[in-house]
């Protein structure tokens, strides 16, 4: 049964700085990089030198302590760098792209003839596994678990996320091969979750086999985390899979065409971006091309992903592996005047979702150029109530947050841990009074359950 | 502005680590971070963040209690006069601005000391912990002279206010630690310690007692009427009880606060313009103000229905407009830090906060005001009811899997 959800809680973010349906033409990015750190918890074990030409689609790595997984690629090209850190831990692994993209090949079957073992090897074998995560942990799937569903989020509600319906525009095929791979990993249902205001494409209504539900409200909406909450609850001892809309399409390319084609189209935005546009890139690309006479200032911070969950990049740096945008916002390293900009100011310019400060009287159409200032110093949980009013699950926030903090694993069991990643805090995180970096205390109750319960 | 920021960026480097002053970085990050948000940017998670911070909604807070506070020292100086003159019945509005002088000069020294002791023990921890003044105080310190009688000793509210921020806080942890609400903690630390300057007829008054004037509150003459000799302000009652109290003290007169009582508790008026500014910005939760008062006023009715003397027939919307109720409703029991953390617990909490603030108030003979009682005891219970909140989603949850 299609379900149809409806959210009272959550929060839009409403930034400067969402980008215009047009693409703009880049070059294939001269280099480009696969960071472990893209997959928590992995340890990756090099199958490539330094030096050695790859293919696009050539597995490039594995996973120490999981050899199955693999991971590939995106362009061909030679291996320019392995950087390393601390303790000789690969940070990233450095490909520079050559004129000519070879493709790894493989034969071509129909998804439909081949059995569900067959599926699950070709995916571990090409290096597509990567993209499908799971829930407990937001970690990289484990194969040898069985799913008791799979997770598809056909939008993203994140400020200033890129429209699914525009990127996958036209390209029903491709995502309908990727959403019959999905069909055969489970012996459950696929869930594919549309947004209930707005249209969706035909790429979405015309998958056929799969739940298609719809959810409606503010952000998280779009999470996949909240959807499963809504639709499907995982418990303990339970798997739910779960893959980016954009990465289905990747997975489909593959099963259709037997190449390993990373290309992704991505939106580049935020309020210190000249022209926010939509660009096609390709997996781990270097954006220093891309964010050529495109920033407004020196000072800013460039992020691969979201405001919320994304990762602070450099200039020069590069686009994560599950990452479909990058934000360009300035940074707030500047002390701010308390009766003007500051904390006991007017606020017209600062977004809240607390009534301390007008942003809900302004009409909705305003938006906001927000920095990277915290507005604020840590403190201790002061005020309650406020987590709950941006967190559209049966799961009490403040109280899991508190159980991670204290390394409480019975709390976080009971509580709802299995069911949370930390970007379904993200959100709490951005409206809490105390400043506390939520999301990585979540991830580090994560890892502790990693380690002690699963 | 320019200058004070050049100033702060030379400064800086003499307070942090290694500097020549590092020991005083507290106080020197406190005053700089008062003065300007500090530049510090997210490093983790999300790289936005919300405006709101602790400072401003302490901030809030204090502002909501200004209301009460001048119209405290209004009423404070009305009531210095009327004890002063030996008459009840003076005019509350006439020859306004010498009472507001003569109420400042009792309540600011009071303040001044609250903020003081309270302050200097902040910074102390502050220094010992090596971290700024956390703005808990800055609420706490306003709180303790409102609840305050207009005659308590300054020496006593310095060693109420040292008491409550190290026995009832700083031992805790600080700011967002404690169990108790501090100002309530100051307040029962004076109550039992030094009874009569805490209760009886002599303490709501400032000034100098003509002999023979009797200087009690509405709620102290209600108590009398538990007892065989029941008096209103000092005279003994002898036909209707409830009409003799209305008289002297009418249900408007009780709205309005022009009677006698703690600083900041008299006005009804006062404490909603506060109620308001807390509801309006979200600081202060609705549903432990409201809860408080259905609870206060189903006890009221409960006493109505049985009866038996004029205090347990007084109406129950009386009770809702005297002594601490309004205020602890507002001010005290909405402390999020000592109140119920769970939304379904808030109800409770405050529901049966004003429940048992009517309740000790009316039947225990022993405590003419059981408000601040009743919140000290929820604060207690409050991790309580949300264990059993916090079980109960919990039981919610893991039924979801059987029922699959």
């Amino acid at each position: 049964m299609s379900k149809t959800v409806k959210l009272k809680k959550g929060l839009n973010i409403r930034l400067i700085g969402a980008a215009n349906k047009v693409k703009t033409e880049v070059a294939m990015p001269k280099m480009v990089s696969i960071k472990p750190s893209d997959f928590h918890g992995m340890t990756p074990k090099m199958l490539v030198k330094e030096g050695q030409e790859v293919k696009a689609g050539t597995i490039i790595f594995q996973d120490k302590y999981n050899e199955p997984i693999k991971f590939s690629s995106p362009v061909s090209g030679k291996i320019e760098k392995i950087v390393r850190g601390e303790k000789r831990r690969i940070l990233e692994v450095l490909i520079s792209t050559s004129q000519n993209q070879e493709f790894e090949t493989s034969e071509i079957r129909s998804v439909e003839s081949m059995s569900n073992d067959e599926v699950k090897s070709t995916m571990l074998a090409s290096g597509l596994w990567p993209f499908v995560k799971q829930r407990p942990l937001d970690i990289v799937a484990n194969p040898i678990n069985e799913p008791k569903s799979i997770f598809v989020s056909a939008f993203d509600s994140s400020p200033l996320a890129p429209d699914f319906n525009y990127v996958l525009q036209g390209k029903n095929k491709e995502f309908n091969a990727g959403m019959e791979v999905l069909k055969k990993l489970t012996s459950g249902k696929v869930h594919l979750t549309i947004n209930g205001k707005a249209t969706a494409e035909s790429t979405f209504t015309d998958v056929k086999g799969v739940e298609i539900n719809k959810i409606v409200g503010k952000h998280p909406a779009g999470n996949v985390g909240t959807q499963i909450h809504h639709i499907d609850p995982v418990n303990k001892g339970e798997f739910v899979w779960t893959v980016n809309a954009q990465d289905v399409s990747i997975i489909g390319r593959y099963f259709l065409n037997g190449k390993y084609n990373a290309k992704r189209t991505i939106a580049l935005t935020g309020s210190e971006i000249k022209n926010p546009n939509y660009i096609d890139t390709i997996i781990g690309a270097n954006v220093a091309d891309i964010l050529e006479g495109q920033i407004t200032s020196d000072n800013v911070r460039v992020i691969s992903g979201n405001v919320l969950t994304g990762d602070k990049i450099s200039k020069d740096g590069y686009l994560g592996f599950y990452h479909n945008q990058i934000t360009v916002i300035p940074e707030g390293n500047e002390y701010k005047f308390f009766l003007t900009t500051g904390w006991l100011g007017l606020g017209f310019d600062k977004f809240s979702n607390s009534r301390l400060f007008p942003t809900f009287i302004l009409p909705k159409s305003k938006k906001f150029r927000l920095d990277t200032n915290t507005n604020g110093e840590e403190r201790a949980f002061v005020v309650t109530g406020e987590l709950e009013r941006v967190f559209p699950f049966d799961i009490l926030p403040m109280q899991l947050a508190k159980a991670a903090i204290t390394d409480d694993i019975d709390g976080m069991e009971n509580l709802g841990i299995y069911e949370v990643a930390p970007e379904d805090f993200a959100l709490c995180e951005y409206v809490c009074t105390t400043k506390i970096d939520i999301q990585d205390k979540i991830r580090q109750g994560l890892d502790l359950i990693a380690s002690e319960c699963m | 502005m320019k200058f004070l920021e050049k100033y702060l960026h030379k400064m800086e480097p003499h307070f942090i680590k290694g500097g020549k002053y590092e020991k005083w970085n507290p106080l020197f990050e406190t005053m700089a971070t008062f003065a300007f948000t500090p530049k510090l940017v997210t490093t983790k998670g999300t790289h936005i963040r919300d405006g709101v911070d602790l400072k401003r909604t302490m901030m809030t807070v204090v502002l909501a209690m200004v209301p009460c506070l001048l119209f405290g020292i209004y009423n404070t100086g009305h009531w210095a006069e009327v004890a002063e003159a030996g008459n009840r019945n003076l005019d509350f509005w006439a020859n306004g601005g010498a009472k507001f002088m003569t109420g400042l000069w009792v309540v600011l020294p009071i303040i001044v000391v609250s903020y003081g002791v309270g302050l200097s023990i902040e910074f102390l921890f502050g220094f010992l912990r090596g971290h700024s003044l956390h703005e808990g105080f800055l609420v706490s310190g306003m709180l303790i002279p409102l609840c305050m009688p207009a005659d308590v000793p300054l020496w006593m509210v310095g060693v109420a206010t040292a008491f409550a921020v190290i026995i009832g806080k700083e031992i805790f942890g600080g700011t967002g630690m404690n169990i108790l609400n501090i100002a309530l903690t100051a307040r029962a630390f004076l109550f039992f310690a030094y009874p009569t300057s805490m209760s009886g007829d002599k303490v709501w008054m400032a000034g100098d007692e003509v002999d023979g004037f009797t200087g009690s509150t509405a709620l102290g003459d209600l108590a009398t009427f538990m007892s065989d000799k029941p008096t209103i302000a000092g005279e003994q009652v002898l036909g209707n009880g409830l009409e003799a109290y209305a008289n002297s003290y009418s249900f408007l007169d009780s709205v309005l606060g022009i009677i006698p009582g703690s600083i900041g508790e008299t006005s009804l008026i006062a404490i909603l313009i506060g109620a308001l500014i807390l509801l309006g910005t979200g600081v202060g939760s609705f549903r432990i103000m409201a809860s408080f008062f259905i609870g206060g006023y189903v006890m009221g009715l409960i006493l109505n229905a049985f009866g038996g003397n004029e205090f347990l027939d007084l109406p129950a919307h009386f009770h809702l407009a005297i002594g601490g109720f309004a205020f602890g409703a507002v001010f005290m029991a909405t402390d999020p830090v000592t109140a119920s953390q769970t939304e379904t617990g808030k109800i409770i909490y405050g529901f049966l906060g004003g429940f048992l603030a009517i309740m000790i108030r009316v039947l225990n003979p022993a405590y003419p005001e059981g408000v601040f009682l009743a919140i000290l005891f929820m604060n207690v219970m409050a991790p309580i009811i949300d264990h059993y909140v916090v079980q109960g989603n919990i039981k919610r949850r893991l039924k979801r899997v059987k029922t699959a």
